[in-house]
């Protein structure tokens, strides 16, 4: 196991502080954080989601997917085998459709779309994914980026090798591979600069 | 000038594809929506006996099952534009192992999956048919995908071959492989007053449309086909396959819009796939080289029931000088699913036999292997003569061996610990595609262009080129063009395959823009002039006219609705390059790893070298691929593809790729092929890897290996003794 980088859990609070402020705005199923502990929730791009009556063979994939209308996160495979629905579990990578939903009680989930600022900054990553054409299609590109991310806090972008070694778990069949590596190594430069 | 050309511009898709906002079809959502789930056959051949939806009825969430029973009779429609001439649950007969029997419908995808699984159903299997060679046949012309003669024959081949000094015969193969995109093909049908809406996963907008108005036998107006992006498709989204009709039906008969996604199994019978090919080249040169006779068949694996053919023979056809030419294709059926154009048809297998054969040559020679390409350079098209529409293969070989360091390359396999490293390389060459096009243009008088055309997004970069294109000839930023697109009501483009969308759509958006301008200059002529004023912007042109906005359409056409290899013109029209690779070999381990590679190409005009250089990365890979690990088993036994998954089977990850890719073209435009100079660059890129990875293990080992891919077995002990 890899230790956590402190950095995102911080970025999280921050988020889920700014968005505390803005709880009558989020949707109906969205819940400030301090709802009754009696019902099972799951914290979703800091905004906290009612999880009881949850059909118990829904993915957490098909549930962002179908409930919350966050379609970022893609199925390709089903399976665990491509990596198009990675997200961000607790600050770490999992393949959205291995996970069940309802196991998820009091936990706290980042996908793509929890990575911008409010003010539609781009995550460095988003960024790097841009500036160095690092997708084609995009289809893979949600999964891409946040599995990204979660290579630069873990320690695992140190060098082109080690990029490579540990994006493998993100398949890209328009194989934007090289740009993708050169992506992650600048985003980590920058990330490592105080960008992020 | 045509500023916009040329300009390596980022990807105006770019934020919404890094934020998870761009929208695939099975992202769309509908009130009332119902998920289907497909029940498939478990046997490759044979018949549905009896099949119960009672089980699946049962589960909570479950609205409806459907079964032959409930489909109407599909009309019979041309392939393309649908994918295969036997359209699915028409009868109880199995033709392939995957095909659909049944479609259930609930609320979630949950139950719906449940009720799939749950559908009893019986069978009576009779034995599969599995390749064999010998039972080669010559494919039917009735289909479109015999766009080319099974046999070409220029010359005297026996004679050329009895007068060579050197000759090389070798037989040649290569498994099955698949598209595998990484989207899923999924389809959200709508009905509503009569008239169909499809959220669908395409290559082909308008093919969609008229795949389904044939089978449906309805007026293609009363089908729009929306496809604002899709998820890759390298040929597997080409045609109409049935995901597309069943949801359009299942929609029909329960009255409400329905969702369809393939599961990544269900990619594997019902998309397609590269077939099985096997293929004998025979060679004959002179002491210096020259071709005296080149000798190409081949046999690739159909279905039962379609006439899919590889022509393997393609790039034989146009690749070297040669006094004396043979080829032939023919197909061998099978009982698997049809097979289908994949990132590279045709030349892709092709090249890989034609340019092992080379290699071979150049060792029988003692030849430096690009002084023999040289030797044989084709002035003209060799399968008939004809002049090159543009050509510059000498330099994209020079070129490219000049950034790789060819000349210098150590003439002995080099050691580094326990890898062994070779060089290798190749030529490359496909046949340009080209479909009509059509666009529109809009001026508004606030200074806002929106270009329109039907054309699909699927990740080749023409949502930036085709804006472009438009802003240089207008001459106005990008910032203020807006591409509205994947949709047909929208104007009528081709597909996205056959490397033609930036050529041939391209050329209808640069026509679309052109007019415009002829009009806008012609309103500028019944203007009263400002005396000394400069050029007036068109926006305050139009203001001054009282016109709110100005439209033109655009064309692009050449008398035909297809062509291939220029043969509607007097041109011969391909593109060329070639590839060089280094590759290492561990013999004790059975390894091997690409450690850099360059291609260099001839191409015709670039439209944006960013763009085309990531699309050139990504056809290497798929060579790699090809050359390294992708095989789509098939199961001896049971006559349907062991893993259909992407666990069981191998495409490349950013570990098997190295970031020392360099990728070259050549400064070029065709003055042929089309107004913007350009031809395509989609496919070529994966041609002649796998050629050039083969013979860079040979150069490395020792060991030619003529059967891809290239695993451990083939590599263990090589070049140890």
């Amino acid at each position: 196991m890899t230790p956590m980088d402190p950095a995102p859990l911080r970025r999280d609070l921050v988020r889920a502080a700014s968005l505390a402020a803005l709880a009558p705005a989020l949707p109906v199923a969205a819940q400030p954080a301090a709802a009754p502990a009696a019902a099972p929730t799951l914290r979703v791009n800091g905004a906290v989601h009612d999880l009881a009556g949850l059909d118990p063979r829904t993915t957490l994939l098909d549930w962002l997917r179908e409930r919350l209308d966050l379609t970022g996160a893609k199925k390709g495979c089903n399976e665990g085998a491509c990596g198009a629905c990675t997200v961000l579990l607790d600050g770490r990578r999992v393949n959205a459709c291995l996970v069940l939903a309802a196991t998820l009680d009091g936990r706290s989930v980042t996908t793509v779309e929890g990575l911008a600022r409010a003010d539609g900054t781009l995550h460095p990553v988003q960024q790097a994914f841009i500036d160095h054409d690092a997708f084609q299609c995009g289809y893979c590109t949600p999964g891409q980026v946040v599995s990204a991310v979660a290579c630069i806090t873990e320690g695992h972008a140190g060098s082109e090798a080690e990029i490579r070694e540990w994006m493998s778990g993100n398949l890209c069949r328009c194989a934007a591979y090289p740009q993708i590596t050169a992506a992650v190594q600048d985003a980590a430069a920058r990330m490592a600069r105080g960008e992020a | 000038m045509n500023e916009g050309l040329g300009s390596p511009m980022p990807r105006r898709d770019g934020r919404i594809k890094v934020t998870g906002a761009a929208r695939f079809a099975a992202d769309v959502k509908l009130p009332g929506l119902l998920h289907a789930a497909l029940v498939t056959a478990p046997i490759a051949r044979g018949r549905l006996v009896a099949l119960d939806p009672a089980p699946a009825l049962a589960v909570p969430g479950v609205a409806r099952v459907l079964t032959a029973a409930d489909m109407p009779r599909f009309a019979a429609v041309t392939t393309p534009p649908m994918a295969t001439a036997v359209q699915p649950m028409q009868d109880d007969v199995i033709r392939f192992e995957g095909q659909p029997v049944a479609i259930v419908l609930a609320a979630t995808p949950e139950a719906a999956e449940a009720g799939a699984a749950r559908v009893a159903a019986r069978y009576a299997a009779d034995a599969p048919l599995l390749f064999s060679g010998e039972r080669a046949e010559v494919p039917s012309r009735e289909s479109f995908y015999v766009f080319e003669e099974p046999d070409l024959a220029r010359g005297d081949v026996p004679a050329g071959l009895a007068a060579a000094a050197h000759r090389v015969a070798a037989r040649y193969h290569q498994p099955p492989r698949h598209h595998n995109p990484m989207e899923n093909s999924a389809t959200l049908a709508v009905w509503e007053d009569g008239r169909l809406t499809l959220h669908t996963a395409a290559q082909w907008t308008y093919g969609v449309r008229y795949g389904l108005a044939g089978a449906l036998g309805l007026a293609p107006e009363r089908i729009r086909v929306l496809a604002a992006h899709t998820g890759g498709g390298f040929g597997a989204k080409g045609y109409t396959w049935p995901h597309q009709l069943l949801a359009a039906v299942a929609a029909q008969v329960t009255g409400r819009p329905v969702r369809l996604a393939y599961t990544r199994a269900q990619m594997y019978t019902m998309t397609g796939y590269q077939p099985e090919v096997a293929q004998e080249v025979t060679l004959g040169a002179d002491a210096a080289g020259r071709l005296t006779a080149v000798r190409h068949a081949s046999v690739s694996n159909t279905s039962l029931t379609d006439d899919y053919i590889e022509f393997a023979h393609a790039g034989s056809a146009g690749m070297y000088a040669t006094p004396a030419l043979q080829l032939s294709a023919r197909m061998a059926r099978t009982s698997l699913n049809i097979p289908m154009a994949m990132r590279a048809p045709h030349e892709g297998p092709g090249m890989f036999a034609l340019e092992s054969a080379m290699d071979e040559m150049a060792h029988a020679l003692g030849m430096d292997p690009l002084d023999l390409r040289l030797a044989n350079h084709a002035d003209a098209d060799p399968s008939d003569g004809r002049p090159w529409s543009s050509k510059k293969l000498r330099e994209a070989y020079g070129e490219g061996a000049a950034l790789f360091g060819w000349r210098e390359r150590p003439r002995q396999a080099a050691r580094d610990g326990h890898w062994i490293l070779g060089t290798g390389m190749a030529s490359c060459i496909m046949t340009v595609f080209r479909f009509p096009a059509s666009a529109r243009i809009t001026l508004r008088a606030d200074g806002q262009v929106v270009l329109e055309a039907g054309t699909q997004d699927i990740g080749t970069g023409t949502l930036t080129i085709f804006p472009q294109i438009a802003a240089g000839e207008l001459g106005i930023p990008i910032e203020r063009v807006t591409l509205r697109h994947g949709d047909t009501d929208l104007p009528e483009t081709g597909g996205t395959f056959g490397s033609s969308s930036t050529a041939c759509v391209g050329a209808a958006v640069q026509d679309a823009a052109r007019k415009l301008r002829a009009r806008l200059d012609g309103i500028a002529a019944l203007q009263p002039a400002s005396l000394g004023a400069p050029a007036e912007a068109p926006e305050a042109l139009l203001r001054r006219a009282g016109l709110a906005d100005l439209s033109a359409e655009g064309r692009y056409e050449f008398g035909r609705p297809f062509d291939a290899a220029g043969h509607a013109g007097s041109h011969a029209m391909r593109t060329f390059g070639a590839v060089f690779v280094e590759v290492a070999v561990d013999p004790e381990l059975g390894l091997m790893r690409l450690r850099r590679a360059v291609g260099s190409y001839s191409v015709g005009r670039i439209v944006n070298p960013r763009t085309a250089r990531s699309q050139m990365i990504g056809g290497i890979t798929w060579g790699w691929g090809m050359a390294a690990m992708e095989a789509s088993v098939v199961d001896p036994a049971l006559g349907r593809f062991l893993s259909k998954n992407l666990s069981g089977v191998a495409i490349p990850v950013n570990a098997d790729i190295p970031a020392d890719i360099r990728i070259h073209f050549v400064d070029e435009v065709d003055p042929h092929a089309g107004p913007l100079g350009a031809k395509g660059i989609g496919e070529i890129g994966a041609v002649g890897v796998a050629a050039a990875v083969a013979n860079a293990v040979f150069h490395a080992t020792g060991r030619r290996i003529r059967d891809l891919p290239i695993l451990p077995e083939g590599l263990l002990g090589a070049g140890a003794g």
